[in-house]
This record gives structure tokens, sequence and C-alpha cells, in this order.
């Protein structure tokens, strides 16, 4: 197998959080990684992305080649669309609708979302209103994560576990929300593919 | 029992990581840095690190890059491994010591480990560390792997006290930020406090320097051999010989990326240690007829196999318009120069716009630029020389406050310059870690010619840029201004506040208008390590 993804959101929304839970679900499922990430100045609430690949063979470079993704995962609805030149022809974008507007002349939201729609294979799911309703917006990323879910090929259980995982230390309330978000993420976009 | 588990769990590791680990497992007794993207997260993960506490390992930040290198090669001479860390332009910091360093040699090893940044991602320039390397006549280690950044800072120290020379590790920002599995090897004792053997070793009076210059020289034949030999560079044969093609450290997993399994047509000279293997680089001449150089960074290599005629046999790369002549190197450069047709991808959408890094809302910075502002309206634009850090993004709207960024301490200096030139007032822009990097010593040079300049030294009390680490400035930045000489009645501390906007225009028309030095003091800390600072409370 292998899964070319480009996680992107904005300097500060924690996109790492969901490298780290799928690092952890590809670890317990033996598969190799490498995972190129954005430091330094571009944090400051400037657009950040990481290159993430899982595979069950040897992979040689940090950076996936352009035009080969297998998927885009973004927590911010404009950021989806600036990594487009990596999708592959049968990639997924699978993006969060919520956006981030920390700049003066960030984009009409419904242009960006038509640019989304334009494209044949998208997942647009608005993460922070579901992440609300199970406990926390904090949780939208693993709501994302849910979401992305059907296009990673990794078991979904593991992913659950890699969850269970990284948020064990902070309780079982905490382990719980965050699994309840990566399900409904996974449902709506089993139901909406 | 021990070593066999450590080598069979794999450590997930960004490049940086590994090198902190590596360290650590090479029985290093000290590392010494000065923070900055993309080298700060190796120091970082030594301070953190369990058994560094336990053993004590030396892991506070210094000054700056010179201090960092000058006392790793203290605890060298003493016989002990150090290692100093810096990012490409704090070698220009430590340059002095790095080419003098490799004059007087190492008593313990000694590596310096140098974090490049092509493509400019977080940095003024992409300059290329490996000319240091080649400058000061050492071994330079470029790591392709995770794995290979682990082993090299692990060994290095030893291949240091092989060749008595300092080792340079090279990395760019690809490796330093990528993760991948690393395997750990056995935990290395660190060395006993030992003497040089040769009381004089460290004494570069002429006589003495021209005889180690000697020695130096004569080393070079071992420095190759010990390339030629090492695991880290390989002749890997193919069949079309067509093309030979020479990669550079992270360039040769580009390369590979396009031949799945490994089975790349074409014969490759691997190259992550230098000087470079001649064997290997003499074979490729034989038997290729073209050679295509993959090398991040400049095109370093490529120019030596060129030479100045071109007589020989055709070189491509960067030079040639193969690659581009700047920024980093990625998969799809390299399959264009080999030729591969690919899928281009999507297009970006036009509705996509910039969104560039900004200072942060609440940032101390803000207040300043805002009050700076409003006190400069009277006067002609362009008097604000700044410096490194996250004040300057006031060159940005909705500031746009500032005229120069140039390096670490430049804006008292170059304000002072432009004083001199007749532009009264000039005002100085630096932050507060920035001021005890490298500003004292410009203040010490406008104070003693009454230069009308005015510095505004905002404090936020942390190295904010790369994450907040501890300031060498922090508490001290009165005394030093007036241990240096400034007039106590023009130094000023004010808390950048919106409530006390009137009172620092105030102080800033005040201060611009005096014909002499002044130094006014915005201090607020940092509102991300505030917050960072209460998270680790909970």
């Amino acid at each position: 197998m292998k899964s070319d993804i480009i996680l992107a959101g904005v300097g500060g929304q924690g996109i790492l959080s969901i490298a780290t839970a799928l690092g952890e679900a590809a670890l317990s499922d033996n598969l190799l990684i490498k995972q190129a990430e954005t430091h330094g100045m571009s944090q400051r609430g400037g657009a950040v992305y990481s290159h993430m690949r899982i595979s069950d063979q040897p992979i040689a470079s940090d950076l996936i080649p352009g035009g080969t993704a297998d998927l885009i995962l973004s927590v911010e609805p404009m950021e989806s669309l600036r990594y487009l030149p990596y999708l592959s022809e049968t990639g997924y974008l699978v993006t969060n609708t919520t956006p981030f507007v920390n700049i003066p002349n960030y984009p009409e939201i419904e242009a960006v979302m038509a640019e989304i729609r334009k494209f044949p294979r998208y997942i647009a799911i608005d993460a922070d209103a579901i992440a609300k309703e199970v406990g926390s917006t904090r949780a939208s990323n693993m709501v994302m994560l849910g979401a992305a879910s059907p296009f990673i090929d990794i078991e979904f259980s593991k992913i659950e576990d890699g969850i269970r995982t990284i948020f064990g230390r902070k309780g079982e309330d905490v382990v719980n929300m965050n699994l309840e978000a990566l399900r409904r993420g996974r449902q709506f976009a089993e139901e909406n593919r | 029992m021990k070593l066999k588990l450590l080598t069979m769990h794999k450590h997930l590791f960004l490049g940086v990581e590994a090198i902190g680990q590596g360290a650590i497992d090479g029985g290093m007794s000290g590392v010494y840095s000065y923070p900055g993207t993309p080298s700060t997260e190796i120091t970082e993960f030594i301070q953190e690190n369990p058994i560094a506490e336990e053993r004590n390992i030396h892991r506070k930040w210094s000054a700056n890059e010179k201090t960092a290198l000058e006392t790793a090669l203290g605890m060298s001479y003493a016989g002990k491994r150090a290692m100093s860390c810096m990012k490409h332009v704090g070698l220009n910091v430590a340059a002095d010591i790095f080419v003098n360093a490799a004059m007087t040699g190492v008593n313990g090893g000694l590596i310096v480990t140098v974090a490049d940044d092509p493509s400019m991602h977080s940095s003024q320039n992409e300059q290329d560390s490996r000319f240091y390397g080649k400058f000061a006549m050492i071994p330079v280690l470029e790591p392709s792997s995770q794995q290979e950044a682990y082993d090299m800072a692990r060994d290095g120290f030893a291949l240091s006290e092989l060749t008595k020379v300092p080792v340079m590790l090279r990395i760019t920002t690809r490796l330093a930020h990528s993760r991948a599995g690393v395997a750990r090897k056995e935990v290395l004792p660190e060395n006993e406090l030992v003497m040089p053997t040769d009381p004089r070793q460290f004494i570069l009076l002429p006589a003495i320097a021209r005889r180690k210059y000697k020695g130096l020289l004569e080393s070079q034949s071992l420095f190759l051999k010990l390339s030629e030999e090492s695991e880290y560079n390989r002749y890997e044969e193919g069949t079309d010989h067509s093309l030979g093609i020479v990669a550079c450290g992270i360039a040769y997993n580009y390369l590979m990326e396009h031949f799945p399994g490994g089975i790349c047509p074409f014969s490759v000279v691997k190259v992550s240690q230098y000087p470079l293997p001649e064997n290997h680089i003499n074979r490729l001449n034989r038997e290729c007829d073209e050679i295509l150089v993959l090398e991040e960074g400049a095109p370093m290599v490529e120019e030596m196999l060129k030479g100045f005629f071109s007589n020989g046999t055709p070189i491509k790369g960067r030079l040639d318009g193969t690659l581009p002549r700047d920024g980093e190197l990625n998969p799809d450069l390299i399959a264009k120069a080999l030729g591969k047709e690919m899928f281009e991808g999507f297009n970006i959408p036009e509705v996509v716009v910039n969104r560039p890094p900004a200072l942060c809302a609440g940032c101390g910075h803000q207040d300043a630029y805002l009050a700076m502002n409003e006190a400069l309206a009277d006067y002609s634009k362009g008097r604000v020389f700044s410096d490194i850090g996250c004040y300057t993004l006031g060159a940005l709207p909705p500031y746009e406050t500032i005229s120069s960024c140039v390096d670490m301490g430049a804006s008292i200096t170059m304000a002072k310059g432009a004083a001199d030139a007749g532009l009264i007032p000039s005002v100085a822009m630096i932050g507060d870690s920035t001021f005890t990097h490298s500003g004292i010593t410009g203040l010490l040079d406008a104070v003693n010619e009454r230069s009308s300049i005015t510095v505004v030294i905002s404090d936020n009390e942390s190295i904010s840029m790369t994450g907040g680490q501890d300031s060498s400035a922090f508490g001290k930045i009165e005394s030093i201004c007036i241990g240096v000489g400034v007039d106590p009645a023009h130094i000023h501390t004010i808390v950048p506040l919106r409530k006390n906007h009137e009172e620092m225009v105030r102080i800033f028309r005040e201060e611009f208008a005096y014909n002499g030095v002044s130094v006014i003091i915005p201090r607020r800390e940092c509102i991300q390590r505030a917050s960072s600072r209460k998270r680790n409370k909970k």
C-alpha cells in the first residue's frame, strides 16, 4: 500500500496533531513513514503544510512528487486549494469548510467553496460544528482525520488506536471525545463521497 | 540485551531529533548553540532528554554562535566530546573560530552541525555551508536520511578524534524537519577529562600556526582516503552508461524516488562524506558519457567537476540550466532533469491568495511599531533599521515601519552609519536576544561617537521567532546599556500596551529629537511564550 497525503492549514491550527495520530496508526500497522513538516517563520499565522508518506515499501523522497498525492487533507478551505498541483488525477480533496480569516484580503468564502465543488472528488465538511457537537471545537482536527480516513489505506481500528495513544495521557473523556469526533467525520465522508 | 532492544525498536525522529539523539548516544558531554531555523530543535531535543539530564550534559543556550563554538572548542581542549549547532548564517557569525578550530585541531571530538535553508523558508540567504567546510579543509558529512543523520552525529566524534580536526555535519531544511524511523545504537560513554598531548596545540602564534597549517595540508590525504572508504559514499553500478549521476545528501532520495525498488539504470555515486571520493567520481567519469550532478544548495561539486575549461565529460546540473540555479531540489525538478514525463497536477485557482506570516494578535512589537510610526510621522520616510526576529514582520502592512533586515545586530550599526551620513535621527529596532547576540558592540561604537541614534530594544523576554527559547538578555538590558556608556537619563522602559500608547509616542518623540544615543525598551513577554508557560504550569 501507499498513501501520499498533503496536510494543509494555517500556522497554529495544529495540523501536526493529525500527522501524529496517523503516524501512530501507521507504526502500529508496521508501515513505513516519512513526514516533512513546516517549522519556523511560516508558523506565525502563515500557510503551513506537511507531506505525509505512508507505505509498506521503502520510501525514498521526504517530499511527495507533484501530481502524485492520493489525498489533500486541509483544515481550512482556501488552504485546500493551495496544494492542488500535488494531487494526482485520481486523488481526493478533503477539507474543513470553516475559514480561518487572518488576512485582510481573504476571498469571499462562496468563491472558495465554488472552486472546491468544481473538483470531481471532494469532501467538504464543517468540522468545527461537528466537533462542537461532540464536546469541543478542539476536536475538529480529529473530525477531519475521520473524514479523510476512507481514503487512507490503513485499518480504521488502527487509527482509533493512534488516537488512544496520543490522547491517553489526558484521560478517558478526552480520548472518547476524540474517538467520537473521528467516527462522526468518517460517517460524514461515507455518506457524502 | 539492552542493546538489542534499542536496535529493534525504531523511533520516529525528525532529522534534527535524530542528530540530538545521535550526539547523546555518541558520548557527547556538551552541546553549545544559538537558536536558528532549521537547527533549533537539535539542542531543544537534548535539553528535554532524560539521558542528557541524568548525565548533566551541558545544554544551555549560548549568547551567539561564536561564543557557542568557542566554548565547544574549550570542552574539546579538555578532552571531552562537544557539538555546536547553528543555522547556515550563524556559521558566518562563528566563521572566525570555525576556520581557526581547523588550524588548532581538536582533543575531544568536535562536531559543528550546520543547518542550511535552501529556498529561504526562514532565512535571509541560502548560502551552502559545504563551502565553509572545504574552506576550512575539514571532513564534511551530509546525511541522506534520518538514520544517517543519527549515525553521523553518533560516530562523528570518533571521526573527529581520528582526523584530529572538527567535523562538519551539514543538513538542509527538508531533512531537518522531516520524520522517519531511526534505529538507535549502543550508548557510548563520555570521554574522561584529558589534557592535549601537545601543550602548544591550541596556540596559533604565527610560528606554530605555520607548522599546524602544514599538518592540516598533510592530513588532506587521510581525509580523502576516509571519504573513499566511507560507508556513506558508494558507487552503484547501472546498465545504461549514457549518463552517470552524482547525488549528494538528500538529493539521493529525490533521485531514487523515480526508481521504485532502488533500481536506477544509470550509475550513481552517492555522496554523503567530503572531501569528494575521488575513486568513485573517477570511475563514473571513465564509464559514463555525461555526468549529472544533483546537490542541495550551490553547485559546489558541479563546479569542481567542471573546472574552468570544461574540456572533459559534459557536466550537467545547476550551471547549464538542467536544474534551477537557486532554490531547493525536489523530486519534480529531478524528474525533469532525467527527462521523465510527469502528470503536472492541477492548477491553483486564482481565488487563492497569499497568507504571509504575521505578528501574533496581542504581540508587544505591534504596540511599539504603532507608537513609533506616529512619532516618526513628522520626519521623512526610511529611517528605521531593523534586525532578525519576529519584529522583521514590521516590514509588512499594516506597519511598514522598517527599511532594513540584513544580519544579526546590523540595525544599530546601520543606523549609526546612516546618522554619520546625515540622516538624523536614525532609529534601530532590535529584539532583546538579537541585542545580546550581536548588538552590544555596535551600541558601544555609537556611544563612543555620540551618534544621533535611537535604539529601540523591543524586549519580549524570549527568543520568539524560533519558538520561545531563553534569552541571554533576560533582566540585563538596562545594566548592559548603562555599562556600555548610554546616559541613564536617555534610557526608558515602557510596557507596550494600547493604554500606554500616548506615553510611548511622547518618549519616542523626545528621544528622536535628542542629539545623542538613546535607548527605549518596550518590555512585555512574548504572548506565545506566556501562554505556553501557563500551559506547562497546569
